[in-house]
């Protein structure tokens, strides 16, 4: 067995390591789920360690035990966050900003992303270029004036402030998302409609508006993950604790004063579920959306 | 403590409200008069794409060219939190800034050039690991075998946790004498590190966490590349007796292109404007692990200093959009936008 399994490797050194494998030996085969189920400890073991750590009694937080399920498992720290500590208020937050922002950004680039498609009219050039060069500007490079801008304008600590604040970058690039699946979709379609007497706006409301659906989900989705993850925007603009999103008031119970390990891990597991079930549901139609507008241009 | 009451509810509701409604209504505004002007006063052939146009073209004025054109002025001020309301600006206070910005550390001793090199590191080091992991793991998992999805689903964890979880996960993680990862260097018989006190390692902590955090993108998107390849090449190449090393670097690679780069393209931008990492495992203000973009927020908001922070924020933007030229130059990347 041995002596096959050495012949067959010194045929061929790298023998088919970089392509499928319909005729890999049984030790490749071996090796290669070896490597994979490492990987897969890398990836998933630091996970394990904050539901691990969410279980433990709370004198027990600080502890070099690597098991995952301790001994003395108890959900308290659960039930501190959700009665005790304001996660629900953190996540009401989040959410009444991020959905408001990823509505005015599919309202807002729906059309024009339409207009880009199938127009050609002066200052399309420039408009496009524009749209490219606002994703290659860091947020970070624009948090000076927007912060001083919206004190002005008495937008610090309200809801409001912080939505606009995101639609900065999400409005941009809905419209590039957009853009590159209109040009998907055949003109064939809205002409036939307009010979058959339906106006040119009738035909985006009946022909593109629907065919487009899986990208007007993909541009909400994303500019909702987008916003609802965002640390350093919410950190600027939100200074009252009432207002904070769950970001900031999980950053309160890690990283502040003094550390709540154990609330931390659990508030982080709550708001983790929910976010990863969504995304490994959608991440297919997320990363093709991504791909589409990119390679398409 | 404050808790989610009825209250806090309808005041959100209200507000958030308030301004989608606004927006839809200021929306319609502007169609009608784009209508009357161009269409009944001009007979614009253009009518309906530039109505198409206007709400989104309108909100990118105000919320992304007029906050540019405020960081150019503010680039001139002396503002901070003390000059605040009354504050100078002159061209000899811009030209102050930019004399600031390269000769005098942006933060407390960083100074600007070496926290620019350390971001190119961070980013070099990052987009590198990301593609070489993205790549063995596609190119592991491109293949018929048992439990491949379940595989592909745990690989894809990193990416769909919140980052600021993950970070602030890892950061624990890094604690001397309860972390995992010092733990298990000790189990191996090694020495335990001091991950936030010594400034190289801080930074190696930052590197290791947002390289677990972005592999699963890269892997994602360069096996859908791999999954495209029509196996009739590699019979073609196995036919002309090509060694697998030969068939990779002549089918795969090539094939892989039209989706690598703008993955590796995207790499770079989010790498290179990532702060969440480098900012929260930074623990003990250590400003050696402060790349551009996190030096950029602690000179405005913790420093206070806003006309400085403006000035280095449009000197940071030039290098970035330097950069940029050149790449579009050197790859064509724009080609397509015209067509």
């Amino acid at each position: 067995m041995s002596t096959l399994v050495k012949t067959q490797r010194r045929k061929a050194p790298l023998s088919r390591f970089f392509r499928s494998a319909r005729g890999d030996s049984p030790f490749k085969r071996l090796l290669i789920h070896l490597a994979l189920i490492l990987s897969c400890a890398i990836s998933v073991y630091p996970v394990l360690r904050v539901l691990s750590v969410s279980l433990r009694p709370g004198d027990r937080l600080l502890s070099t035990s690597l098991a995952i399920i301790p001994d003395d498992a108890t959900l308290k720290a659960y039930h501190t966050v959700v009665f005790d500590k304001p996660l629900l208020l953190w996540l009401w937050n989040s959410l009444s900003i991020t959905v408001s922002t990823a509505i005015i950004g599919v309202i807002l680039a729906a059309t024009g992303a339409y207009a880009f498609s199938r127009w050609r009219f002066p200052g399309r050039a420039p408009g496009l270029i524009f749209l490219l060069t606002t994703q290659m500007i860091p947020a970070a490079m624009l948090m000076v004036p927007i912060y001083i801008l919206a004190a002005r304008l008495n937008l610090i600590n309200s809801y409001r402030g912080l939505a606009i604040a995101y639609s900065v970058s999400s409005v941009p690039f809905s419209i590039w998302i957009l853009k590159g699946y209109y040009d998907t979709i055949p003109p064939d379609l809205e002409e036939a409609a307009l010979i058959d007497g339906a106006s040119r706006m009738g035909t985006f409301y009946r022909i593109i508006l629907p065919l487009s659906t899986p990208a007007l989900a993909i541009v909400f989705l994303f500019n909702f993950m987008t916003a609802w993850n965002d640390y350093m925007l919410a950190r600027i603009m939100l200074q009252k604790a009432e207002m904070f999103t769950w970001t900031l008031g999980i950053w309160t119970l890690a990283g502040q004063f003094r550390v709540e390990w154990g609330n931390f891990a659990a508030a982080s597991i709550l708001v983790m579920i929910p976010v990863m079930a969504l995304f490994l549901y959608s991440s297919k139609w997320l990363i093709s959306g991504l791909t589409l507008g990119a390679v398409k241009g | 403590m404050e808790a989610l009451t009825g209250e806090v509810i309808v005041r959100s509701l209200g507000q958030v409200g308030g301004m989608v409604a606004f927006t839809l209504l200021g929306a319609l505004a502007l169609e009608v008069i784009l209508y009357l002007v161009l269409g009944r006063l001009l007979k614009s052939r253009y009518t309906l794409p530039y109505m198409l146009l206007a709400p989104a073209a309108v909100g990118l004025a105000l919320l992304v060219v007029y906050p540019i054109g405020y960081e150019v002025r503010l680039a001139f001020t002396n503002m901070s939190l003390r000059h605040f309301r009354e504050y100078t600006l002159s061209l000899a206070q811009g030209i102050e800034n930019l004399r600031w910005v390269f000769t005098e550390p942006v933060l407390k001793q960083a100074k600007f050039f070496p926290v620019l090199g350390r971001t190119v590191l961070w980013t070099a080091v990052n987009v590198v690991f990301h593609v070489l992991g993205g790549m063995a793991l596609a190119l592991l998992l491109n293949r018929p075998m048992r439990g491949r999805g379940l595989y592909r689903t745990l690989l894809v964890f990193p990416w769909a946790i919140p980052q600021v979880i993950a970070v602030l996960a890892w950061r624990g993680e890094f604690h001397y004498e309860y972390g995992f990862v010092n733990v298990m260097l000790q189990r191996l018989g090694l020495q335990p590190i001091q991950w936030y006190a010594n400034p190289l390692w801080n930074f190696a902590a930052a590197c290791i966490t947002n390289i677990w955090l972005g592999i699963p993108f890269m892997m994602v998107i360069i096996l859908g590349g791999l999954q495209s390849i029509s196996r009739e090449f590699y019979e073609a190449a196995e036919i002309d007796g090509a060694s697998a090393w030969q068939q990779f670097r002549s089918i795969t690679l090539p094939m892989l292109q039209p989706v690598l780069t703008p993955a590796v393209i995207l790499g770079v931008i989010w790498t290179f404007n990532n702060f969440n990492v480098p900012f929260l495992i930074n623990r003990n203000e250590l400003e050696t692990t402060d790349i551009l973009v996190t030096a950029l927020f602690r000179a405005a908001f913790e420093y206070n200093r806003y006309g400085f922070s403006a000035a280095f924020a449009m000197v940071s933007f030039l290098f970035l959009f330097a950069f940029a030229v050149v790449y579009i130059r050197v790859t064509g990347a724009l080609k397509g936008v015209y067509e």
